[in-house]
């Protein structure tokens, strides 16, 4: 049994009862590893919550299986954790069922990428009203830093020791090919941006993807020669550059930075929609019989 | 409870439907109002009736990517507050074994039909082969019961299918119907009950739980998420699942080892209170059975599903030319009924078990039986039992 420090007599942030640990235990903990980026973006779920006054009834979370597992203790509202990779199916499932509701899928880059790969790409085609934030932080974290299909080429990782051989994933390329309708990348580094692209996409009618790149110290740092935590935060802020900013730049160039911004935002009529649409129709012609 | 908006839209006659008509029918009858499946064949004809009759009754029909998806979203939708099922055969069964001892674990209500055909691998798709029966209970990881029907005709199709959504809600568990591709294609007669009376057989799905006095609505903070032992009376106290957009929903709901009240633990007494609770809750008042002249019996027949009616021919065969034949069906597979084939097997002298397949419910009645009463599988694969066969069968067991 852990003993936690005596409560403060008040919140110390603005934010501090906003999380599921700050509601239970009148104090906001996480049991990230030093560094890492997923408290913050917890946080900044939590300012998003807040500030807004969401009705955390309309906004389930879905999480998936990984490190962010652990993530509902850092977030507002409630959250159901699913099996590894079937964040999108649930979601689908609970979107179609009562379309009231618009899930917020947290997803990792081996759950959305690596086994939930066809969950990912059919809801971005279907596109149905779900936020999917897909926490990318180019290694499996939980498990102890194995190879992930968003692992740079060349990156070590501790089933790749010499070098990951195969060539990475690129999933905002993955969403835009498949259909989704709202697409966007940010990174710990813009939690501004990242902040708007959830408000965006929680008045979006239709399927949304923000790819938000996360440091890792504990495995992919310092697998790669990132000791320190602020490392991996920098060379991936170092790393990005904004969308607008890439127009004549030659695919060279880009080798191995991270685009960001928004990179579609075309409306499409919404699934669930559609299907209730169905069911009206079905219901005024058998009256009209 | 009565007062309840029952919108199933079938007048009550007799209808000629194939099996897996059947079965669709019986679940819209049960209130089922989401369907989400992956085609596989022999179970085809389900979402194809599925897709069509949905929207009319205000439902909802969704085809998925997989079975892990499809399984995926029956959660999802159930969780949304929609009585919710799939269907699929033996290779998708398999892929849905992960679901579903998640959705056992965190006691989602869903039913899943299996209509099985030959295995292993691929098989053959239009055989029937009942080869998924330990695998509904044992294919997924860790320990969890599940419930399972298995009809062998077109109306049981329809009624049990109301009584698995029935359990379903009741137990908060999986529930599993067990048909095989030919009972999903043999066409019958199947009379409709009048929806007065079908309305008084289904249980709707509850949104407001209710204290002890039944009246007043439970408070949040009294609500307990999951199935709790109460000590005092004990019984296990099964609440109504958590709709993710009422206040009963926890903060957070996790798939890992959990309390009674959702917080994720990885205490060895946190999972010791779970596999009990989850495995002792259904008890033994849900097991159904069907006893067919065992009372003066030297010999029974003790079969579930299709082989039933092969087996109830030749008992009666067998009555007429002076054997005393008696017959045991299990109408539900899981839980397996331990205690009343002891009781058939302190009656009689030996007890057949003929199943479509090398022999599986045949190791659940040899464990039960205690005094040496001899047990002989009669296997068949992938093909229904002949009356004359388990007519000789009879015969050999008593000379």
């Amino acid at each position: 049994m852990q003993s936690l420090p005596p409560f403060p007599e008040k919140p110390l942030h603005p934010y501090e009862l906003t999380s599921y640990t700050g509601r239970k235990f009148a104090q906001a903990f996480h049991i990230f590893c030093r560094g890492c980026g997923y408290g913050a973006i917890g946080q900044l779920f939590c300012r998003i919550f807040k500030d807004d006054n969401v009705d955390e009834t309309l906004y389930p979370f879905i999480v998936g299986v990984g490190c962010y597992s652990a993530l509902p203790l850092a977030l507002p509202g409630r959250s159901l954790m699913t099996p590894h990779g079937r964040t999108l199916a649930v979601a689908t499932g609970i979107k179609l069922a009562n379309p009231k509701l618009t899930p917020i899928c947290i997803a990792g880059d081996g759950d959305n990428l690596a086994i939930g790969t066809n969950h990912f790409v059919q809801a971005c085609r279907r596109n149905i009203g779900i936020i999917l934030v897909m926490l990318h932080n180019n290694i499996y974290g939980m498990t102890g830093g194995q190879v992930a299909p968003t692992t740079p080429m060349g990156m070590r990782a501790s089933t790749a020791t010499y070098g990951y051989l195969e060539p990475e994933f690129d999933p905002v390329a993955l969403a835009l090919t498949a259909g989704a309708t709202y697409v966007a990348r940010w990174t710990t580094g813009h939690p501004r941006q990242f902040m708007k692209s959830i408000r965006k996409a929680m008045q979006w009618k239709g399927f949304s993807f923000i790819d938000m790149i996360s440091q890792c110290p504990t495995y992919f740092g310092r697998n790669n020669d990132m000791g320190e935590p602020i490392d991996v935060f920098n060379w991936i802020k170092g790393n990005s550059i904004p969308i607008e900013k890439t127009k004549g730049m030659s695919e060279e160039e880009l080798k191995g930075k991270f685009v960001i911004g928004e990179f579609r935002e075309s409306p499409q009529k919404e699934l669930s929609e559609k299907y209730i649409e169905l069911i009206q129709t079905l219901r005024s012609r058998s009256k009209g019989k | 409870m009565s007062d309840y908006n029952y919108d199933y839209d079938l007048p009550s006659k007799p209808y000629v439907w194939m099996g897996n008509e059947a079965l669709v029918e019986g679940a819209l009858a049960a209130g089922c109002r989401f369907f989400a499946g992956y085609p596989i064949t022999p179970q085809n004809e389900v979402p194809e009736r599925m897709s069509e009759r949905l929207p009319k009754l205000g439902g909802r029909f969704i085809q998925m990517e997989d079975e892990m998806a499809s399984i995926s979203a029956v959660v999802g939708a159930s969780f949304a507050g929609l009585k919710a099922m799939t269907s699929t055969s033996g290779p998708g069964f398999s892929l849905m074994q992960e679901i579903m001892s998640w959705a056992a674990s965190i006691e989602v209500p869903m039913v899943v039909a299996d209509v099985q055909r030959t295995g292993p691998g691929a098989g053959i798709v239009n055989l029937p082969h009942h080869s998924d029966i330990i695998q509904a209970h044992y294919g997924g990881n860790g320990e969890y019961p599940v419930i399972a029907y298995a009809p062998a005709s077109c109306q049981e199709l329809f009624d049990f299918s109301i009584d698995a959504f029935n359990d379903a809600d009741a137990y908060r568990t999986p529930v599993v119907i067990f048909s095989d591709s030919l009972l999903g294609h043999i066409h019958e007669k199947v009379i409709v009950p009048p929806l007065e009376e079908l309305k008084k057989r289904v249980i709707p799905r509850k949104l407001v739980a209710y204290e002890e006095d039944g009246k007043t609505p439970l408070p949040r903070n009294k609500y307990i998420t999951f199935t709790s032992f109460d000590k005092k009376a004990k019984t296990y106290k099964i609440t109504i699942p958590p709709n993710i957009a009422t206040n009963y929903f926890p903060e957070w709901l996790p798939a890992v080892t959990h309390s009674a009240q959702a917080i994720a633990s990885e205490y060895q007494e946190a999972a010791e209170i779970e596999v009990y609770n989850l495995n002792n809750k259904i008890g033994e008042k849900v097991i159904k059975v069907q006893e067919y002249m065992t009372a003066d019996a030297d010999v029974a027949i003790i079969c579930y599903g299709l082989p039933f009616r092969s087996a109830l021919r030749a008992v009666k065969l067998a009555r007429a030319e002076g054997i005393k034949a008696g017959l045991f069906r299990l109408v539900t597979v899981w839980p397996f009924p331990r205690k009343a084939v002891r009781e058939l097997s302190q009656k009689v002298k030996k007890l057949l078990v003929p199943e479509i397949n090398i022999g599986q419910i045949v190791i659940w009645v040899e464990a039960a039986v205690e005094d040496g009463t001899k047990v002989e599988a009669i296997p068949a694969i992938s093909r229904l039992h002949e009356p004359q066969e388990l007519l000789d069968k009879l015969k050999e067991a008593v000379h």
